[in-house]
């Protein structure tokens, strides 16, 4: 994630492309370099994953089996799953399975990580994907509004209901909505469990309040990020000069303002997406969603290693493919970072 | 259940006997005629949301542990034996009668006949001779284990199932109504995980830790239960969200109601509080030889500094029995009589701390790990020791790992033990000098010897005097302080009815699916 915070200030200090081989696609080459750097850092987080379940309390036998572990069961399952084998071993054995795209079986459950995820990922992408839909355009829409009738009061009811809902914990936000919707009036659907077999419709009407709970929690932080980084752009002295020779609004904002502003908006944009895809289990909990988020924390709770560092590893990718294609969304939009001083 | 006796409700009218001291029998007299006056009707698609179950659950029985999993297992499944709701005793379930050699010894059980599994396979003796023997031989990993660990051999013999013990043992029925003990074809053998069984409804759907659909098996050897058509339970970890399932009707059934919120649900016009008491207990461990712990006197302060009434209204919201430092009450089975209840009495407490010698405060070791409200309890504990001169010096540990690195560890920590089908296991379990479980390192070679007598003796009142004389040399020389046993606490909406307070166990001892019916 310290790519992202470097490219975050990239108007200003221009990412470092090396200018001495002008020849080949520069945003090509910047692509396979971070790819390779991503790998790297899968890497390290698997390697921090397993260290940091291997210093926990507790292995999977003793916590799986709780307060009525004997010791015979405890041996059983040790010996089972090799837990008696020295951890440098066992961590090479998974990662030889991950280098074949195996992500082994569950301790606990028996069952195929990479089946077990497949579902579970694919609930938290489809509640993600509509929270994007109508959080991300709206946000921006909103940010455009702010700017337009800054400190006026559009300007002043957007910032003040962004900020109450930003400071609210999204659980509670989430029990507030059930409460009116649910409870109170009874027009929405609560659990919001999914599962298989379940229609289009009856999944859209019973994600319909964590969805609503997830725009309200995301919204202000790229709401506030678009106003913020527009009003820095229009108050630049070469806009001032557009205006002064003349140009027209529209010309302004599309030719020299928003290439500019892209930049920090789709770095926020992407840590919002990436938030929404692994860092909703409150969200889940409250809900009773079966996503991704629960099931590692399950799995963290018994040390069910396989899936812990499955989950682990799927969670930081999403973080640096997101910040990676943030990064690239913004060089793109702004030539001036493709062709550093 | 909405059993109305005049203005008392029938939880009202339980409590209100349980303090009169009436026996539970006596009570069962009463509400069982007119219980059965109302019938039954069928129909309907029952909802549980029930807190207690993972995305790591799987349904081979010998792994069973948690709320979910075991209402799952007994809504598909049967046991050989079942417990009686109100009294606790062994009534037939797929074992049709049972027989015992004059020692306890040797046990012969009669199976059912025509009973049919989900798969249309009629049940064998056979089948139960393997279903036991996955429980028992030396490679399970099965929950019931260390219950079965004085059977010597399970075999068929001219048709009856024969279980043959190393030692007499006048329990084993009730040892036989363990849930991890559902009878399975073959044992379970060839799938362990099939979830087919002989119980009131067939396991449709199952997806660990979120959702399980039942349709009703339309063969049931029995009538009188599984009156809904279907069930489905959804696993719901959170207090808020049960709460507020059952509060707008998506659920008709949640479990784990929190005392604290209690009194605000019971104010929902649709909602029936459901309260049972139960044989689950709070508890102080301390090591009877480890020093401080290892001088008596210093227990029985102990013991006596403990102010019970404070932590069953303060942690239990009253929804609770008091505790007399033996881990048995009125819910099992040739319980203990006349025992007088111990109170926080900080004269008594001082004068055994005094002659006890010690000095210098007691770490007491705690986390919320250990039950809910551990911490506040030892809290209060420390409170009510400090006026009796005894100085607690509260420790609060992680969660993670209390277990493993707390409990039965260190010398004086927090605990909790839920229920056991009998008195013998619940001493069994924790109490007798070669458990490994002896969490208070009690090792009393005369306990050991009684409690194996009271074992092998088939005579009941000879048994419950014995068990007396249990109960007593644990309350008075043990190292357990037991100030409360906490109530199951459920709800349900009001419309849905016959749910049994079952003593066994929690929701109606598991049976909740299929025990209730819908009163349109």
């Amino acid at each position: 994630m310290s790519a992202s915070t470097e490219t975050t200030k990239a108007p200003a200090q221009p990412l470092s492309t090396p200018a001495s081989k002008p020849d080949g696609n520069p945003l090509l080459r910047l692509i396979l370099k971070r790819l390779g750097l991503s790998a790297v850092l899968l890497f390290a987080v698997s390697l921090m994953i397993s260290g940091g379940i291997e210093a926990l309390p507790g292995d999977f036998a003793t916590t799986y089996l709780g307060q009525s572990a004997t010791p015979e069961a405890v041996e059983n399952i040790r010996k089972d799953l090799g837990l008696d084998r020295p951890w440098a071993e066992r961590y090479l054995s998974w990662l030889g399975g991950i280098a074949h795209g195996d992500f082994g079986t569950s301790w606990a459950s028996r069952n195929s990580v990479g089946e077990q995820i497949a579902n579970r990922l694919g609930n938290s992408l489809f509640l993600a994907f509509f929270a994007a839909l109508i959080s991300v355009p709206l946000s921006i829409t909103l940010g455009m509004v702010a700017v337009q009738f800054r400190d006026r009061w559009p300007d002043k009811i957007v910032s003040l209901a962004s900020l109450a809902a930003i400071s609210l914990p999204e659980f509670f936000i989430g029990y507030l909505l059930i409460l009116f919707f649910a409870v109170k009036l009874g027009i929405a659907t609560f659990p919001a469990t999914v599962y298989d077999g379940m229609g289009v419709m009856d999944r859209l009407s019973a994600i319909a309040l964590p969805v609503a709970t997830l725009v309200l929690v995301v919204l202000a932080h790229m709401m506030r990020m678009t106003r913020a980084a527009i009003l820095n752009v229009m108050s630049s002295p070469y806009i001032e000069t557009a205006e002064l020779k003349g140009l027209g609004a529209w010309r302004i904002i599309a030719h020299h303002a928003a290439p500019n502003a892209v930049s920090p908006v789709v770095n926020v944009v992407a840590l919002n997406l990436a938030y929404l895809v692994v860092g909703v289990v409150v969200v889940e909990v409250v809900f009773v969603y079966p996503g991704i988020g629960q099931y590692m924390v399950d799995a963290v709770k018994v040390r069910d290693m396989p899936v812990v560092q499955a989950c682990g590893l799927i969670f930081a990718a999403f973080y640096i493919l997101l910040n990676m294609a943030a990064d690239m969304i913004a060089i793109i939009a702004n030539p001036r970072l493709r062709h550093p001083r | 259940m909405t059993i109305k006796l005049g203005n008392l409700n029938r939880r009202r009218f339980m409590g209100q006997s349980a303090l009169l001291g009436l026996a539970a029998t006596s009570a069962t007299g009463l509400f069982a005629p007119e219980a059965r006056a109302e019938e039954p009707k069928r129909g309907g698609h029952l909802k549980l949301g029930l807190n207690g179950g993972a995305t790591t659950d799987v349904l081979d029985t010998a792994t069973y542990s948690g709320a979910v999993l075991f209402v799952i297992g007994k809504t598909w499944g049967d046991t050989l034996v079942e417990s009686h709701p109100e009294t606790g005793e062994a009534l037939p379930a797929l074992a049709e009668s049972w027989t015992s050699s004059a020692d306890a010894v040797e046990w012969t059980f009669k199976i059912r006949k025509g009973v049919k599994f989900h798969d249309g396979k009629e049940l064998t003796t056979a089948d139960c001779v393997q279903s036991i023997k996955r429980h028992t031989d030396e490679q399970s990993k099965s929950g019931a284990l260390g219950l079965l660990r004085s059977i010597k051999a399970v075999e068929e013999k001219a048709g009856d199932l024969v279980v043959t013990l190393t030692e007499g043992n006048s329990d084993l029925p009730l040892i036989l109504t363990d849930y991890h003990l559902i009878i399975q074809p073959n044992g379970g053998f060839d799938n362990p995980t099939a979830a087919i069984g002989t119980g009131p409804y067939k396991l449709t759907n199952y997806q660990a830790g979120v959702r399980a659909t039942f349709e009703k098996n339309k063969d049931d050897w029995r009538s009188d239960r599984g009156f809904v058509d279907s069930v489905e339970l959804i696993v719901m970890n959170d207090t808020t969200a049960r709460i507020a399932a059952l509060a707008s009707g998506q659920v008709h059934f949640i479990n784990a109601v929190e005392p604290k919120t209690v009194s605000l649900l019971e104010r929902a016009p649709t909602v029936e509080i459901l309260r049972t008491a139960g044989k689950g207990f709070y508890c102080f461990l301390a090591f009877c030889d480890t020093a401080p712990f290892d001088n008596n006197d210093l227990r029985l302060a102990l013991k006596y500094a403990i102010d019970r009434q404070a932590i069953l209204d303060r942690v239990l919201g009253g929804y609770g029995t008091l505790g007399n430092d033996y881990p048995v009450t009125n819910n099992y089975a040739l319980a203990p009589e006349g025992i007088e209840q111990r109170m926080y009495d900080p004269e008594k407490a001082a004068f055994h701390y005094k002659k006890s010698g010690h000095s210098g405060p007691i770490q007491l070791r705690t986390s919320e790990a250990a039950f809910a409200g551990a911490v506040d309890a030892a809290v209060l504990y420390q409170e009510s020791a400090k006026k009796a001169g005894i100085v607690l010096d509260v420790k609060r540990e992680p969660d993670d790992g209390y277990w493993t690195n707390v409990w039965n560890v260190q010398p004086f920590c927090a605990s909790y033990w839920g229920g056991r089908p009998t008195q013998d296991s619940r001493y069994t379990t924790s109490f007798v000098s070669s458990a490994e479980w002896n969490d208070t390192r009690f090792k009393r070679p005369d306990f050991d010897q009684l409690l194996a007598q009271a074992r092998a003796e088939l005579d009941k009142d000879k048994r419950k005097e014995m068990y007396k004389t249990l109960a007593l040399m644990v309350r008075d020389e043990g190292g357990i302080i037991l100030p409360v046993f906490n109530d199951y606490l459920n709800a349900s909406t009001k419309n849905l009815k016959g749910y049994v307070n079952d003593i066994g166990n929690d929701t109606s001892n598991g049976y909740v699916a299929s025990r209730v019916w819908f009163d349109a």
